[in-house]
């Protein structure tokens, strides 16, 4: 079971990189307009 | 997308934007029908590039409203040249390269997901376009373009075409955008760094939980327990901190709000939870506060995109004002200039139907100005050389050549837009339910706690205990669920609201609408139509057709409103006469002759002099008439009375009933106007309100001032750019539809459907939205007793503070929306 003092900081390094990503995607303006985006993805189907 | 039957109905909607078409144009063999030029063009236009589809889209999304295209006058799109000008583009411009450019364009009348579909297939009907990005809240589209293609003009001209007028959106109104964009981005950063702490503090404490059933090595124990602790101590200390910060602003200002108690059970949590991971023994909470933070952050954002924002306002001189003006030299040409290079000293020339670009003093020229923006008053006014006018004002019948006294800020409707902005910021928080409760709250938790610890400590002996027991009170008694149904049920609501064509800007209005107070009503535009109608007409009717030939040509105001009044009539063929010999008298009437019968049109007075008698028949007709504050028009045929027209302003239809829902709800309505006092009690009159409330001849500052002297509540209901100060100043304003953008960005409520209807559907939805944030409240409260109960017990251990605070807090979101559900239900 001493596997797990590795696996456990593996696990927080990825939910790490995931934030990381999260955070990059705010920071170049993913989340700034919520409202247009939704319309966008339904017409760019019917197009 | 054909027209509607011709044989069913006689009106025919026009294929573009939805208005009827005039019986003279009605094509019978064509299979589109068009109202006027600029419709054809656009549907044209659309048809040609294949965008067809946004009808479709239009009537999925937005299919009630009329979508009327601009008016495309030399005037109106020569306005658009300036955008060209070197001065244009180093000011809003981005060149990227010599075949990339970027402007920010703020479009009016973009409504729905149509108005998003067609904008961003721009690219389409004009190829220099290379993309467009619109943002529907904001009403900004980002558009790329080549400039060696085509100059930005085209551009603006084609989206004013399809009924967008542009304007740069620069300046200080886009740096503060920029600031609560960046002040957006700063809580999510803080959501996702939450989050995911209070996964992984969650996932550790699963773990824990499972040991403490089934056993687990001390190794991994201590792990676990070090690892939550460091989590958890990010969760706390780094998006937790606006918690801490809000409690010490309360405690600074002596006041108490939600983040005392908040503060208080994450500041003991945290020192119980990291003093029990260094000593090794006790309880952990760091799951339960991490998830806490989370949520509580959830609501915090819930929370600041309901608020409303000053940066709305900032900028909106530009709205007001045409963008350029021409200049006229000394030498007698004329050139176009931006309106920010216009100095007072300057001449300017103003044709019929463009906005004056600043405050002056007519040189040249006769001609009437519309006011009703500016003042309030709905007839328009003669003007002469040597006569003041104002910038914002619109020129309605000759070309003027104006002096300029004020430009830019100076002017009266800057000045006025000033007023606005500092309103709208220094507007005073409302104390809402949540902050009252807030106090009370802090007293009963330290109270809670102190007996608990005193209790524990003396009766049941060791002082551990009494921590332990104390600490796990204050950590259930964080009243997340009571931060969290507020601006949930607040979210909802308005969301509702939105799809009944209510827009709420600042949420926290709804529950000072359930508070009653005064309730100011602007007369022109907001219980009446606001402009000039036939309210009455004695006589034949084939004199309307006589009387709109002899006014054709009018420059008087009063004329111009008779011939297209009466425009329309059909001509009798039967009745046909001849007018001829018309001439325009400058003291109130135009004389001619009617087949050799003289015939008089004008006022009274004019008449009178002429020679016409009145017996007392007429005489009472046009005292009645005049002491409700109409204009009459009389028409009169061989030296006797033939025909009596009224013209007034009428109050809209469901003003009456609009007037009862506010008594109804507490409200006191009163008018306020700035059209002269007769008028007024009138209108007064005939919607049942008292005399005294009603005050006319009131300017645009002394609504502000006396919204600011009135004690209680305030609500301002309004449209033009002269009740924009007093909305902004009242503790809630409410903008109908029609008016000016000014008191669109000045008010706190937009109602966008036409009239006041849809006033008592809001006051349903205040009056919903408070009773279930109650509900919600109660429902808050006694699970917070219950868990205080139980942890004085000591029957709270950290697995049940995990299980029973997420269950509050989704029985909080549960009210909130269910409880919507139904009141739609009930609507319908």
């Amino acid at each position: 079971m001493s596997v797990i003092y590795l696996l456990i900081p593996l696990a927080l390094i990825l939910a790490g990189v995931a934030l990381v990503g999260f955070l990059w995607a705010v920071r170049k303006g993913q989340f700034d307009d919520l409202d247009s985006p939704p319309h966008r993805a339904v017409f760019d189907d019917e197009d | 997308m054909t027209a509607t039957s011709e044989s069913a109905t006689d009106v025919v909607a026009c294929d573009h934007c939805g208005l009827p078409v005039p019986s003279a144009l009605v094509d019978t063999t064509g299979s589109h029908q068009f109202c006027c030029h600029g419709c054809r063009t656009v549907y044209t236009l659309l048809h040609d590039a294949g965008l067809d589809q946004y009808y479709r889209l239009r009537n999925e999304f937005d299919p009630d409203a009329a979508h009327p295209v601009g008016e495309t006058t030399d005037e109106a799109t020569s306005a658009y040249a300036v955008f060209d000008a070197p001065a244009f583009a180093s000011r809003y411009v981005e060149h990227e390269s010599d075949h990339r450019a970027h402007v920010d364009l703020h479009l009016q009348n973009v409504r729905c997901a149509a108005c998003l579909w067609l904008i961003e297939r721009l690219p389409r009907l004009d190829r220099a376009v290379i993309e467009s990005r619109l943002s529907l809240r904001r009403g900004v589209a980002r558009v790329t373009w080549d400039p060696t293609v085509s100059p930005l003009s085209r551009i603006a001209r084609t989206l004013d075409r399809l009924g967008y007028p542009a304007r740069p959106a620069k300046g200080s109104a886009a740096e503060h955008a920029a600031a609560r964009r960046e002040e957006e981005r700063k809580q999510w950063v803080r959501i996702g760094l939450a989050g995911a702490c209070a996964g992984n503090t969650m996932l550790l404490a699963f773990a824990l939980y499972a040991g403490v059933f089934d056993g687990m090595e001390a190794g991994f124990v201590a792990l676990f327990r070090w690892l939550s602790a460091a989590i958890g101590g990010v969760a706390l200390f780094g998006p937790g901190l606006v918690f801490f910060r809000g409690a010490w602003a309360a405690l600074r200002s002596r006041s108490a709000n939600l983040d005392l108690p908040i503060a208080l059970a994450l500041g003991v949590g945290g020192v119980a939870g990291l003093t029990n991971t260094v000593t090794g023994r006790g309880d952990l909470y760091f799951d339960s506060l991490s998830v806490l933070v989370f949520l509580l952050l959830v609501g915090r954002y819930v929370q600041y995109r309901q608020q409303r924002w000053a940066d709305d306002t900032v900028g909106l001189l530009l709205s007001l004002t045409p963008v350029s003006c021409r200049r006229v030299r000394e030498n007698g040409a004329t050139e176009d200039i931006p309106i920010e290079a216009l100095q007072p000293g300057d001449t300017v020339e103003v044709r019929p139907g463009e906005l004056l670009p600043a405050d002056g003093e007519v040189t040249y020229g006769r001609s009437s100005v519309e006011q009703a923006l500016l003042t309030g008053e709905a007839a328009a006014v003669g003007v002469g050389v040597g006569d003041d006018v104002f910038a914002g004002t619109k020129n309605s019948a000759d070309t003027l050549h104006i002096g300029v006294t004020r430009a830019g800020e100076d002017t009266r409707v800057g000045r006025l837009m000033r007023l606005v902005q500092d309103g709208v910021e220094h507007k005073p928080a409302i104390v809402q339910l949540t902050d009252r409760i807030a106090g009370r709250f802090v007293v009963a938790v330290s109270t809670a706690a102190l007996l608990v610890f005193a209790g524990w400590w003396a009766f049941g002996g060791a002082l551990g205990a009494a921590v332990n027991h104390t600490v796990a009170l204050l950590i259930v008694a964080c009243p997340c669920a009571l931060a969290l149904a507020t601006p949930l049920t607040l979210a909802v609501a308005c969301g509702r609201a939105a799809r009944r064509d209510i827009l709420i800007k600042r949420a926290a209005a709804l529950e000072l609408l359930t508070h009653g107070g005064t309730l100011y009503l602007d007369k022109t535009g907001t219980v009446t139509h606001g402009h000039t109608a036939l309210v009455g007409w004695f006589g034949p009717a084939w004199l309307r057709g006589v009387v709109a030939e002899l006014e054709a040509e009018s420059t008087h105001p009063v004329g111009r409103a008779l011939a297209t009044l009466f425009g329309d009539t059909e001509p009798n063929a039967t009745d046909r006469r001849e007018l001829h010999e018309r001439i325009e008298r400058g003291d109130g009437g135009v004389e001619a002759r009617l087949d050799q019968q003289p015939l008089l049109v004008g006022s009274p007075r004019f008449l009178q002099r002429h020679g016409v008698t009145f017996d007392a028949g007429w005489l009472c007709r046009i005292t009645a008439h005049e002491s409700a504050g109409r204009t009459v028009v009389l028409v009169s045929l061989n030296g006797e009375p033939v025909a009596l027209a009224a013209l007034g302003d009428r109050v809209r239809d469901d003003a009456l009933r609009a007037v009862r829902s506010c008594r109804d709800h507490g409200w006191t309505p009163t008018l306020l106007s700035g059209d002269a006092p007769r008028v007024v009690r009138h209108v007064a009159g005939q919607l049942g309100i008292d005399e005294t409330n009603a005050t006319g001849g009131v300017l645009p500052e002394a609504k502000l001032d006396t919204i600011r002297d009135t004690a209680g509540p305030t609500v301002m209901v309004g449209d033009g750019v002269n009740d924009a100060a007093a909305l902004a100043a009242a503790d809630l304003g409410i903008a109908v539809r029609g008016g000016a953008e000014a008191s669109l960005a000045a008010a706190d409520v937009y109602l966008a459907r036409d009239g006041l209807a849809a006033l008592p559907e809001l006051f349903a939805v205040a009056q919903r939205a408070m009773r279930l944030i109650r509900i919600n409240l109660a429902v808050s409260l006694s699970y917070n007793a219950t868990a205080v109960g139980l942890a004085a017990a000591g029957l709270v251990t950290p697995l049940l503070a995990a299980v029973i605070m997420p269950i509050s807090s989704a029985v909080a979101l549960a009210i909130a929306v269910a409880g919507h559900g139904s009141f739609r239900n009930n609507a319908n």
